[in-house]
Protein backbone atom coordinates (compact mmCIF):
# COMPACT_ATOMS: atom_id res chain seq x y z
CA UNK A 1 0.00 0.00 0.00
CA UNK A 2 1.36 3.40 -0.88
CA UNK A 3 0.98 6.19 1.66
CA UNK A 4 0.22 9.77 0.72
CA UNK A 5 3.06 12.26 1.12
CA UNK A 6 1.18 13.93 3.97
CA UNK A 7 0.81 10.68 5.90
CA UNK A 8 4.51 9.97 5.43
CA UNK A 9 5.39 13.50 6.56
CA UNK A 10 3.30 13.24 9.74
CA UNK A 11 4.69 9.78 10.42
CA UNK A 12 8.31 10.86 10.02
CA UNK A 13 7.83 14.22 11.74
CA UNK A 14 4.91 13.80 14.11
CA UNK A 15 3.67 17.10 15.57
CA UNK A 16 2.97 17.55 19.25
CA UNK A 17 3.93 14.13 20.55
CA UNK A 18 3.76 14.12 24.31
CA UNK A 19 1.63 14.17 27.40
CA UNK A 20 0.21 16.78 29.75
CA UNK A 21 -0.73 16.16 33.39
CA UNK A 22 -4.15 14.56 33.18
CA UNK A 23 -5.21 15.84 36.61
CA UNK A 24 -4.70 19.47 35.57
CA UNK A 25 -8.19 21.09 35.51
CA UNK A 26 -7.39 22.91 32.26
CA UNK A 27 -6.39 19.69 30.49
CA UNK A 28 -8.88 17.37 28.79
CA UNK A 29 -7.76 13.82 27.98
CA UNK A 30 -9.29 11.43 25.46
CA UNK A 31 -8.18 7.80 25.29
CA UNK A 32 -9.90 5.82 22.56
CA UNK A 33 -9.44 2.53 20.73
CA UNK A 34 -8.19 -0.81 22.02
CA UNK A 35 -4.89 -2.66 21.78
CA UNK A 36 -6.54 -5.80 20.40
CA UNK A 37 -7.95 -3.71 17.54
CA UNK A 38 -4.48 -2.39 16.76
CA UNK A 39 -5.23 1.28 17.49
CA UNK A 40 -5.11 3.31 20.71
CA UNK A 41 -5.04 7.11 20.65
CA UNK A 42 -4.45 9.41 23.57
CA UNK A 43 -5.19 13.02 22.72
CA UNK A 44 -4.97 15.92 25.16
CA UNK A 45 -5.97 19.57 24.96
CA UNK A 46 -5.13 22.44 27.30
CA UNK A 47 -7.79 25.09 27.25
CA UNK A 48 -7.12 28.67 28.30
CA UNK A 49 -9.79 29.28 30.95
CA UNK A 50 -10.18 32.98 30.20
CA UNK A 51 -10.50 32.72 26.42
CA UNK A 52 -11.85 29.18 25.95
CA UNK A 53 -9.22 28.65 23.26
CA UNK A 54 -7.11 25.47 23.00
CA UNK A 55 -3.56 26.70 23.38
CA UNK A 56 -1.90 23.31 23.52
CA UNK A 57 -2.67 19.87 22.09
CA UNK A 58 -0.64 16.66 22.37
CA UNK A 59 -1.02 13.04 21.36
CA UNK A 60 0.38 9.59 21.74
CA UNK A 61 -0.79 6.85 19.39
CA UNK A 62 -0.34 3.10 19.11
CA UNK A 63 -1.40 2.28 15.61
CA UNK A 64 -0.55 2.23 11.95
CA UNK A 65 1.02 5.12 10.08
CA UNK A 66 -2.37 6.52 9.13
CA UNK A 67 -3.53 6.47 12.76
CA UNK A 68 -0.38 8.31 13.84
CA UNK A 69 -0.81 10.84 11.02
CA UNK A 70 -4.52 11.36 11.83
CA UNK A 71 -3.81 12.16 15.46
CA UNK A 72 -0.79 14.30 14.63
CA UNK A 73 -2.88 16.32 12.19
CA UNK A 74 -5.70 16.62 14.75
CA UNK A 75 -3.36 18.23 17.30
CA UNK A 76 -2.20 20.72 14.68
CA UNK A 77 -5.76 21.67 13.85
CA UNK A 78 -6.87 21.90 17.47
CA UNK A 79 -4.38 24.54 18.49
CA UNK A 80 -5.92 28.01 18.39
CA UNK A 81 -9.48 26.73 18.06
CA UNK A 82 -12.21 27.28 20.63
CA UNK A 83 -13.78 24.21 22.16
CA UNK A 84 -16.85 24.59 19.95
CA UNK A 85 -14.76 25.03 16.82
CA UNK A 86 -12.80 21.90 17.77
CA UNK A 87 -16.00 19.90 17.97
CA UNK A 88 -16.75 20.89 14.38
CA UNK A 89 -13.72 18.92 13.10
CA UNK A 90 -15.05 15.92 11.18
CA UNK A 91 -13.29 12.70 10.35
CA UNK A 92 -14.02 13.35 6.68
CA UNK A 93 -11.87 16.51 6.91
CA UNK A 94 -8.98 14.33 8.08
CA UNK A 95 -9.62 11.77 5.32
CA UNK A 96 -9.53 14.54 2.72
CA UNK A 97 -6.43 16.27 4.10
CA UNK A 98 -4.39 13.04 4.40
CA UNK A 99 -5.88 11.34 1.31
CA UNK A 100 -6.65 8.24 3.36
CA UNK A 101 -7.79 5.17 1.41
CA UNK A 102 -11.13 3.54 2.41
CA UNK A 103 -9.39 0.84 4.46
CA UNK A 104 -7.88 3.59 6.65
CA UNK A 105 -11.02 5.67 7.23
CA UNK A 106 -11.37 4.11 10.68
CA UNK A 107 -8.15 5.91 11.69
CA UNK A 108 -9.81 9.27 11.05
CA UNK A 109 -12.94 8.16 12.92
CA UNK A 110 -10.76 7.31 15.89
CA UNK A 111 -9.11 10.74 15.75
CA UNK A 112 -12.50 12.45 15.77
CA UNK A 113 -13.54 10.25 18.70
CA UNK A 114 -10.34 11.25 20.51
CA UNK A 115 -11.04 14.96 20.01
CA UNK A 116 -14.58 14.57 21.34
CA UNK A 117 -13.41 12.49 24.29
CA UNK A 118 -10.72 15.02 25.22
CA UNK A 119 -13.16 17.94 25.11
CA UNK A 120 -15.82 16.00 27.00
CA UNK A 121 -13.24 15.30 29.70
CA UNK A 122 -12.31 18.98 29.87
CA UNK A 123 -15.96 20.03 30.11
CA UNK A 124 -16.61 17.48 32.84
CA UNK A 125 -13.73 18.91 34.86
CA UNK A 126 -15.06 22.45 34.35
CA UNK A 127 -18.51 21.46 35.59
CA UNK A 128 -17.04 19.63 38.57
CA UNK A 129 -14.94 22.68 39.42
CA UNK A 130 -17.88 25.12 39.43
CA UNK B 1 27.67 -2.20 -0.25
CA UNK B 2 24.09 -2.55 0.90
CA UNK B 3 21.43 -2.80 -1.74
CA UNK B 4 17.99 -1.42 -0.82
CA UNK B 5 15.39 -2.45 0.04
CA UNK B 6 17.03 -5.22 2.02
CA UNK B 7 15.13 -8.46 1.41
CA UNK B 8 14.28 -10.29 4.64
CA UNK B 9 11.05 -11.87 3.42
CA UNK B 10 12.33 -15.24 2.24
CA UNK B 11 9.25 -17.04 3.58
CA UNK B 12 7.16 -15.22 0.99
CA UNK B 13 9.46 -16.03 -1.88
CA UNK B 14 13.16 -16.41 -2.56
CA UNK B 15 15.17 -14.84 -5.38
CA UNK B 16 16.05 -17.21 -8.21
CA UNK B 17 19.61 -18.44 -7.80
CA UNK B 18 21.62 -17.30 -10.86
CA UNK B 19 22.79 -20.90 -11.35
CA UNK B 20 19.12 -21.91 -11.60
CA UNK B 21 18.32 -19.23 -14.13
CA UNK B 22 21.30 -20.25 -16.29
CA UNK B 23 19.93 -23.79 -16.44
CA UNK B 24 16.47 -22.56 -17.42
CA UNK B 25 17.28 -20.17 -20.24
CA UNK B 26 18.03 -22.76 -22.97
CA UNK B 27 14.58 -24.25 -22.36
CA UNK B 28 12.99 -20.97 -23.37
CA UNK B 29 15.23 -20.58 -26.39
CA UNK B 30 16.49 -23.61 -28.33
CA UNK B 31 14.96 -26.47 -26.30
CA UNK B 32 11.40 -25.20 -26.29
CA UNK B 33 9.78 -28.57 -26.99
CA UNK B 34 6.71 -30.06 -25.36
CA UNK B 35 7.77 -32.86 -23.05
CA UNK B 36 4.79 -34.88 -24.26
CA UNK B 37 5.86 -34.75 -27.94
CA UNK B 38 7.08 -38.26 -28.61
CA UNK B 39 7.99 -37.95 -32.30
CA UNK B 40 10.88 -35.50 -32.51
CA UNK B 41 14.03 -34.27 -30.90
CA UNK B 42 12.42 -31.17 -29.37
CA UNK B 43 10.05 -33.33 -27.40
CA UNK B 44 12.72 -35.83 -26.41
CA UNK B 45 15.04 -33.12 -25.13
CA UNK B 46 12.26 -31.58 -23.07
CA UNK B 47 11.23 -34.94 -21.66
CA UNK B 48 14.80 -35.82 -20.77
CA UNK B 49 15.25 -32.50 -18.98
CA UNK B 50 12.03 -33.02 -17.04
CA UNK B 51 13.12 -36.49 -15.96
CA UNK B 52 16.49 -35.19 -14.75
CA UNK B 53 14.68 -32.55 -12.71
CA UNK B 54 12.25 -35.13 -11.34
CA UNK B 55 15.21 -37.15 -10.10
CA UNK B 56 16.90 -34.08 -8.59
CA UNK B 57 13.75 -33.23 -6.64
CA UNK B 58 13.18 -36.84 -5.57
CA UNK B 59 16.78 -37.06 -4.34
CA UNK B 60 16.28 -34.04 -2.11
CA UNK B 61 13.43 -35.72 -0.22
CA UNK B 62 14.47 -39.39 -0.33
CA UNK B 63 11.78 -40.32 -2.85
CA UNK B 64 11.91 -42.08 -6.20
CA UNK B 65 11.52 -39.98 -9.35
CA UNK B 66 8.21 -41.62 -10.27
CA UNK B 67 6.67 -40.31 -7.06
CA UNK B 68 7.01 -36.66 -8.10
CA UNK B 69 3.93 -35.07 -9.72
CA UNK B 70 4.54 -31.60 -11.13
CA UNK B 71 1.97 -28.87 -10.46
CA UNK B 72 1.68 -25.10 -10.82
CA UNK B 73 2.76 -24.56 -7.22
CA UNK B 74 2.16 -25.62 -3.66
CA UNK B 75 -1.40 -24.28 -3.48
CA UNK B 76 -2.34 -26.65 -6.27
CA UNK B 77 -0.35 -29.44 -4.62
CA UNK B 78 -2.23 -28.94 -1.33
CA UNK B 79 -5.55 -28.94 -3.17
CA UNK B 80 -4.66 -32.06 -5.14
CA UNK B 81 -3.42 -33.94 -2.10
CA UNK B 82 -6.36 -33.17 0.16
CA UNK B 83 -9.25 -33.15 -2.27
CA UNK B 84 -7.71 -35.90 -4.39
CA UNK B 85 -7.35 -38.22 -1.39
CA UNK B 86 -10.68 -37.23 0.17
CA UNK B 87 -12.57 -38.07 -3.02
CA UNK B 88 -10.57 -41.22 -3.78
CA UNK B 89 -11.05 -42.71 -0.31
CA UNK B 90 -14.57 -41.47 0.37
CA UNK B 91 -15.89 -45.01 0.57
CA UNK B 92 -13.48 -45.69 3.41
CA UNK B 93 -14.22 -42.59 5.44
CA UNK B 94 -15.16 -38.93 5.46
CA UNK B 95 -12.98 -37.48 8.21
CA UNK B 96 -9.87 -35.32 7.80
CA UNK B 97 -7.56 -33.95 10.50
CA UNK B 98 -5.55 -30.76 10.11
CA UNK B 99 -4.42 -27.88 12.34
CA UNK B 100 -5.58 -24.31 12.86
CA UNK B 101 -2.18 -22.89 11.90
CA UNK B 102 -2.03 -24.49 8.46
CA UNK B 103 -1.61 -22.43 5.32
CA UNK B 104 -4.82 -21.14 3.75
CA UNK B 105 -4.30 -23.51 0.84
CA UNK B 106 -4.94 -26.34 3.30
CA UNK B 107 -7.54 -24.65 5.55
CA UNK B 108 -9.68 -23.35 2.71
CA UNK B 109 -9.51 -26.70 0.91
CA UNK B 110 -10.71 -28.42 4.08
CA UNK B 111 -13.50 -25.85 4.47
CA UNK B 112 -14.63 -26.56 0.95
CA UNK B 113 -14.71 -30.28 1.70
CA UNK B 114 -16.81 -29.60 4.81
CA UNK B 115 -19.38 -27.91 2.57
CA UNK B 116 -19.36 -31.08 0.47
CA UNK B 117 -20.20 -33.22 3.49
CA UNK B 118 -16.78 -34.20 4.82
CA UNK B 119 -15.93 -33.74 8.48
CA UNK B 120 -12.75 -31.91 9.46
CA UNK B 121 -11.00 -31.66 12.84
CA UNK B 122 -8.81 -28.57 13.21
CA UNK B 123 -6.26 -29.33 15.92
CA UNK B 124 -5.29 -26.44 18.16
CA UNK B 125 -1.64 -25.72 18.78
CA UNK B 126 0.28 -25.14 21.99
CA UNK B 127 1.83 -21.82 22.89
CA UNK B 128 5.00 -22.86 21.06
CA UNK B 129 3.02 -23.39 17.85
CA UNK B 130 3.32 -27.18 17.81
CA UNK B 131 0.42 -29.60 17.80
CA UNK B 132 -0.10 -31.90 20.75
CA UNK B 133 0.42 -35.49 19.59
CA UNK B 134 -2.08 -36.76 22.17
CA UNK B 135 -4.73 -34.51 20.65
CA UNK B 136 -3.91 -36.00 17.27
CA UNK B 137 -4.17 -39.57 18.59
CA UNK B 138 -7.52 -38.78 20.19
CA UNK B 139 -8.82 -37.17 16.99
CA UNK B 140 -8.23 -40.18 14.74
CA UNK B 141 -11.38 -42.26 14.22
CA UNK B 142 -12.12 -45.27 12.02
CA UNK B 143 -13.60 -42.81 9.52
CA UNK B 144 -10.40 -40.76 9.28
CA UNK B 145 -8.73 -41.03 5.88
CA UNK B 146 -6.24 -38.19 5.95
CA UNK B 147 -4.04 -36.15 8.29
CA UNK B 148 -2.63 -32.94 6.81
CA UNK B 149 -0.07 -31.15 8.99
CA UNK B 150 2.59 -28.83 7.64
CA UNK B 151 6.28 -29.49 8.19
CA UNK B 152 7.30 -25.86 8.85
CA UNK B 153 4.95 -22.96 9.42
CA UNK B 154 5.12 -20.08 6.95
CA UNK B 155 4.55 -17.36 9.56
CA UNK B 156 6.41 -18.52 12.63
CA UNK B 157 8.78 -21.09 11.13
CA UNK B 158 8.14 -23.79 13.73
CA UNK B 159 8.81 -27.39 12.74
CA UNK B 160 6.01 -29.81 13.56
CA UNK B 161 6.98 -33.30 14.79
CA UNK B 162 6.25 -34.89 11.41
CA UNK B 163 8.06 -38.17 12.08
CA UNK B 164 5.82 -38.72 15.11
CA UNK B 165 2.74 -37.68 13.13
CA UNK B 166 3.79 -40.07 10.35
CA UNK B 167 4.18 -42.89 12.85
CA UNK B 168 0.69 -42.28 14.25
CA UNK B 169 -0.75 -42.16 10.73
CA UNK B 170 0.94 -45.42 9.80
CA UNK B 171 -0.17 -47.16 13.00
CA UNK B 172 -3.79 -46.12 12.42
CA UNK B 173 -3.81 -46.77 8.69
CA UNK B 174 -4.43 -43.12 7.78
CA UNK B 175 -2.77 -41.16 4.98
CA UNK B 176 -0.42 -38.36 6.00
CA UNK B 177 0.01 -35.29 3.81
CA UNK B 178 2.42 -32.52 4.76
CA UNK B 179 2.77 -29.07 3.26
CA UNK B 180 6.57 -29.09 3.26
CA UNK B 181 7.01 -25.90 1.26
CA UNK B 182 8.94 -23.93 3.85
CA UNK B 183 11.03 -26.84 5.11
CA UNK B 184 12.26 -28.66 2.02
CA UNK B 185 15.66 -27.44 0.99
CA UNK B 186 16.21 -25.70 4.35
CA UNK B 187 16.24 -28.65 6.75
CA UNK B 188 16.64 -32.41 6.16
CA UNK B 189 13.37 -33.88 4.95
CA UNK B 190 12.97 -37.56 4.10
CA UNK B 191 9.64 -39.02 3.09
CA UNK B 192 10.55 -42.45 4.45
CA UNK B 193 12.02 -41.32 7.75
CA UNK B 194 8.86 -39.28 8.39
CA UNK B 195 6.36 -41.85 7.04
CA UNK B 196 4.95 -39.25 4.70
CA UNK B 197 2.44 -40.30 2.03
CA UNK B 198 2.16 -36.96 0.26
CA UNK B 199 4.22 -33.78 0.46
CA UNK B 200 3.67 -30.40 -1.21
CA UNK B 201 6.72 -28.61 -2.57
CA UNK B 202 7.28 -25.25 -4.22
CA UNK B 203 10.21 -24.15 -6.36
CA UNK B 204 10.10 -20.46 -5.53
CA UNK B 205 10.64 -21.02 -1.81
CA UNK B 206 13.98 -22.70 -2.54
CA UNK B 207 15.61 -20.29 -4.99
CA UNK B 208 13.76 -21.67 -8.00
CA UNK B 209 11.19 -19.98 -10.24
CA UNK B 210 7.57 -19.14 -9.43
CA UNK B 211 4.75 -21.04 -11.08
CA UNK B 212 6.04 -24.55 -10.51
CA UNK B 213 5.59 -26.95 -7.63
CA UNK B 214 5.26 -30.63 -7.01
CA UNK B 215 3.33 -33.15 -5.01
CA UNK B 216 5.19 -36.18 -3.76
CA UNK B 217 2.77 -39.12 -3.96
CA UNK B 218 3.94 -42.40 -2.40
CA UNK B 219 3.94 -45.37 -4.78
CA UNK B 220 4.58 -48.24 -2.38
CA UNK B 221 3.88 -49.08 1.28
CA UNK B 222 1.18 -48.07 0.51
CA UNK B 223 0.48 -46.99 -3.06
CA UNK B 224 -1.49 -43.74 -2.81
CA UNK B 225 -4.16 -43.01 -5.41
CA UNK B 226 -5.69 -39.60 -6.00
CA UNK B 227 -8.71 -38.37 -7.88
CA UNK B 228 -7.33 -35.76 -10.29
CA UNK B 229 -8.63 -32.21 -10.10
CA UNK B 230 -7.50 -31.31 -13.62
CA UNK B 231 -8.42 -33.67 -16.44
CA UNK B 232 -6.85 -33.66 -19.87
CA UNK B 233 -4.05 -35.49 -21.56
CA UNK B 234 -3.27 -37.83 -18.69
CA UNK B 235 0.10 -36.28 -17.86
CA UNK B 236 1.84 -37.03 -14.55
CA UNK B 237 0.42 -40.54 -14.13
CA UNK B 238 -3.05 -39.13 -14.77
CA UNK B 239 -2.98 -37.17 -11.54
CA UNK B 240 -2.35 -33.79 -13.11
CA UNK B 241 -2.98 -33.20 -16.79
CA UNK B 242 -1.56 -30.22 -18.60
CA UNK B 243 1.55 -29.46 -20.64
CA UNK B 244 4.55 -29.40 -18.37
CA UNK B 245 6.24 -26.10 -17.60
CA UNK B 246 9.59 -27.38 -18.85
CA UNK B 247 11.82 -24.34 -18.10
CA UNK B 248 10.22 -24.01 -14.66
CA UNK B 249 10.69 -27.70 -13.93
CA UNK B 250 14.33 -27.57 -15.07
CA UNK B 251 14.87 -24.64 -12.71
CA UNK B 252 13.06 -26.43 -9.89
CA UNK B 253 15.33 -29.46 -10.38
CA UNK B 254 18.49 -27.38 -10.31
CA UNK B 255 17.26 -25.49 -7.26
CA UNK B 256 16.59 -28.81 -5.51
CA UNK B 257 20.04 -30.09 -6.39
CA UNK B 258 21.70 -26.94 -5.03
CA UNK B 259 19.67 -27.17 -1.83
CA UNK B 260 20.69 -30.80 -1.38
CA UNK B 261 24.38 -30.08 -1.93
CA UNK B 262 24.51 -26.82 0.03
CA UNK B 263 21.92 -27.39 2.75
CA UNK B 264 24.42 -27.66 5.58
CA UNK B 265 26.16 -24.47 4.50
CA UNK B 266 22.91 -22.54 3.90
CA UNK B 267 21.44 -23.66 7.21
CA UNK B 268 24.54 -22.66 9.16
CA UNK B 269 24.72 -19.30 7.34
CA UNK B 270 21.09 -18.39 7.90
CA UNK B 271 21.10 -19.62 11.49
CA UNK B 272 24.12 -17.49 12.36
CA UNK B 273 22.49 -14.41 10.80
CA UNK B 274 19.11 -15.09 12.41
CA UNK B 275 20.71 -15.52 15.83
CA UNK B 276 22.76 -12.37 15.34
CA UNK B 277 19.64 -10.38 14.53
CA UNK B 278 17.78 -11.84 17.50
CA UNK B 279 20.67 -11.15 19.85
CA UNK B 280 21.14 -7.55 18.69
CA UNK B 281 17.46 -6.81 19.13
CA UNK B 282 17.38 -8.35 22.60
CA UNK B 283 20.51 -6.50 23.67
CA UNK B 284 18.98 -3.15 22.79
CA UNK B 285 15.27 -3.52 23.38
CA UNK B 286 13.12 -4.89 26.17
CA UNK B 287 9.73 -6.56 25.97
CA UNK B 288 10.27 -8.57 22.84
CA UNK B 289 8.29 -11.76 22.47
CA UNK B 290 9.34 -14.52 20.12
CA UNK B 291 6.36 -16.18 18.49
CA UNK B 292 6.69 -19.96 18.31
CA UNK B 293 9.27 -22.40 19.53
CA UNK B 294 12.85 -21.15 19.22
CA UNK B 295 14.23 -24.71 19.47
CA UNK B 296 12.10 -26.31 16.76
CA UNK B 297 12.35 -23.71 14.04
CA UNK B 298 13.68 -23.16 10.53
CA UNK B 299 17.22 -21.79 10.64
CA UNK B 300 16.51 -18.46 8.87
CA UNK B 301 13.20 -17.75 10.55
CA UNK B 302 12.34 -15.31 13.31
CA UNK B 303 8.96 -13.91 14.31
CA UNK B 304 9.01 -11.27 17.04
CA UNK B 305 6.37 -9.12 18.66
CA UNK B 306 7.56 -5.68 19.74
CA UNK B 307 5.25 -4.83 22.64
CA UNK B 308 3.48 -1.43 22.59
CA UNK B 309 4.28 -0.84 18.91
CA UNK B 310 1.89 -1.57 16.06
CA UNK B 311 3.32 -3.68 13.26
CA UNK B 312 2.38 -1.59 10.28
CA UNK B 313 3.90 1.53 11.78
CA UNK B 314 7.05 -0.52 12.39
CA UNK B 315 7.13 -1.55 8.74
CA UNK B 316 6.63 2.08 7.74
CA UNK B 317 9.55 3.07 9.92
CA UNK B 318 11.83 0.51 8.28
CA UNK B 319 10.59 1.07 4.76
CA UNK B 320 13.97 0.19 3.25
CA UNK B 321 13.63 -3.34 4.62
CA UNK B 322 11.27 -5.90 3.08
CA UNK B 323 9.60 -7.95 5.84
CA UNK B 324 6.04 -8.97 6.76
CA UNK B 325 3.84 -8.26 9.74
CA UNK B 326 1.01 -10.16 11.34
CA UNK B 327 -0.68 -6.83 11.94
CA UNK B 328 -4.24 -6.48 10.71
CA UNK B 329 -3.43 -3.18 9.10
CA UNK B 330 -1.22 -4.93 6.58
CA UNK B 331 -3.97 -7.28 5.48
CA UNK B 332 -7.19 -6.53 3.67
CA UNK B 333 -9.29 -8.32 6.29
CA UNK B 334 -8.38 -6.03 9.23
CA UNK B 335 -7.90 -9.21 11.26
CA UNK B 336 -4.51 -9.94 12.78
CA UNK B 337 -2.71 -13.13 11.83
CA UNK B 338 -4.78 -16.24 12.64
CA UNK B 339 -1.55 -18.14 13.23
CA UNK B 340 -0.38 -15.77 15.96
CA UNK B 341 -3.87 -15.67 17.49
CA UNK B 342 -3.80 -19.47 17.64
CA UNK B 343 -0.71 -19.31 19.87
CA UNK B 344 -2.82 -17.51 22.46
CA UNK B 345 -0.42 -14.59 22.75
CA UNK B 346 -3.21 -12.03 22.50
CA UNK B 347 -4.34 -9.87 19.65
CA UNK B 348 -2.25 -6.88 20.69
CA UNK B 349 0.97 -8.87 20.32
CA UNK B 350 -0.23 -10.25 17.00
CA UNK B 351 -0.63 -6.63 15.88
CA UNK B 352 2.95 -5.95 16.98
CA UNK B 353 4.68 -8.79 15.14
CA UNK B 354 7.27 -8.88 12.41
CA UNK B 355 8.32 -11.95 10.46
CA UNK B 356 11.94 -12.08 9.38
CA UNK B 357 12.94 -14.63 6.76
CA UNK B 358 16.68 -14.73 6.23
CA UNK B 359 17.95 -16.55 3.17
CA UNK B 360 20.94 -17.75 1.23
CA UNK B 361 21.83 -14.34 -0.17
CA UNK B 362 21.56 -12.24 2.98
CA UNK B 363 24.67 -10.89 4.69
CA UNK B 364 25.90 -9.95 8.14
CA UNK B 365 26.09 -6.32 7.04
CA UNK B 366 22.37 -6.43 6.20
CA UNK B 367 21.54 -7.93 9.59
CA UNK B 368 23.45 -5.18 11.37
CA UNK B 369 21.71 -2.48 9.36
CA UNK B 370 18.25 -3.94 9.97
CA UNK B 371 18.89 -4.44 13.69
CA UNK B 372 20.14 -0.88 14.18
CA UNK B 373 17.32 0.61 12.18
CA UNK B 374 14.69 -1.42 14.04
CA UNK B 375 16.05 -0.51 17.44
CA UNK B 376 15.80 3.17 16.56
CA UNK B 377 12.30 2.90 15.14
CA UNK B 378 10.96 0.80 18.02
CA UNK B 379 12.34 3.31 20.55
CA UNK B 380 10.81 6.22 18.65
CA UNK B 381 7.42 4.52 18.31
CA UNK B 382 7.39 3.48 21.94
CA UNK B 383 7.96 7.09 22.95
CA UNK B 384 4.90 7.83 20.84
CA UNK B 385 2.86 4.94 22.26
CA UNK B 386 0.24 5.57 24.94
CA UNK B 387 0.45 1.88 25.87
CA UNK B 388 4.16 2.15 26.62
CA UNK B 389 3.55 5.23 28.74
CA UNK B 390 0.77 3.51 30.68
CA UNK B 391 2.83 0.37 31.20
CA UNK B 392 5.70 2.49 32.56
CA UNK B 393 3.23 4.17 34.95
CA UNK B 394 2.33 0.73 36.22
CA UNK B 395 -1.09 0.46 34.57
CA UNK B 396 -2.08 -3.15 33.91
CA UNK B 397 -3.13 -2.91 30.27
CA UNK B 398 -4.95 -6.22 30.38
CA UNK B 399 -7.27 -4.90 33.10
CA UNK B 400 -8.13 -1.64 31.31
CA UNK B 401 -11.64 -1.08 30.05
CA UNK B 402 -10.96 -0.27 26.42
CA UNK B 403 -13.40 1.52 24.26
CA UNK B 404 -13.56 -0.82 21.28
CA UNK B 405 -14.88 0.54 18.05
Amino acid sequence: MAYSDKVVDHFNHPRNVGSMPKDDPSVGTGLVGAPECGDVMKLQVRVNPSTGVIDEATFKTFGCGSAIASSSLATEWLKGKTVDEALAIKNTDIVAELALPPVKVHCSVLAEDAIRAAIADFKKKQEAGQ
Amino acid sequence: MLKFPIYFDNHATTPVDPRVLDMMLPYFREHFGNAASRNHKYGWEAEEAVEIARKQIADLIGASAKEIVFTSGATESDNLAIRGAAYMYREKGDHIITAVTEHKAVIDTCKRLEKEGFRVTYLRVRKDGLIDLDHLREAVTDKTTLISIMTANNEIGVLQPIADIGAIARERGVLFHTDAVQAVGKVPFDVNAANVHMASLSAHKMYGPKGVGALYVRRRNPRVLLTPLIEGGGHERGMRSGTLNVPGIVGFGKAAELCRLEMAFDAAHTRVLRDRLNQKLHQNLGELYINGSMERRLPGSLNISFAYVEGESLLMGINDVAVSSGSACTSASLEPSYVLKALGTGDELAHSSIRFGIGRFNTEEEVDYVADKLVGVVRKLREMSPLYEMAKEGVDLSKMQWQTH
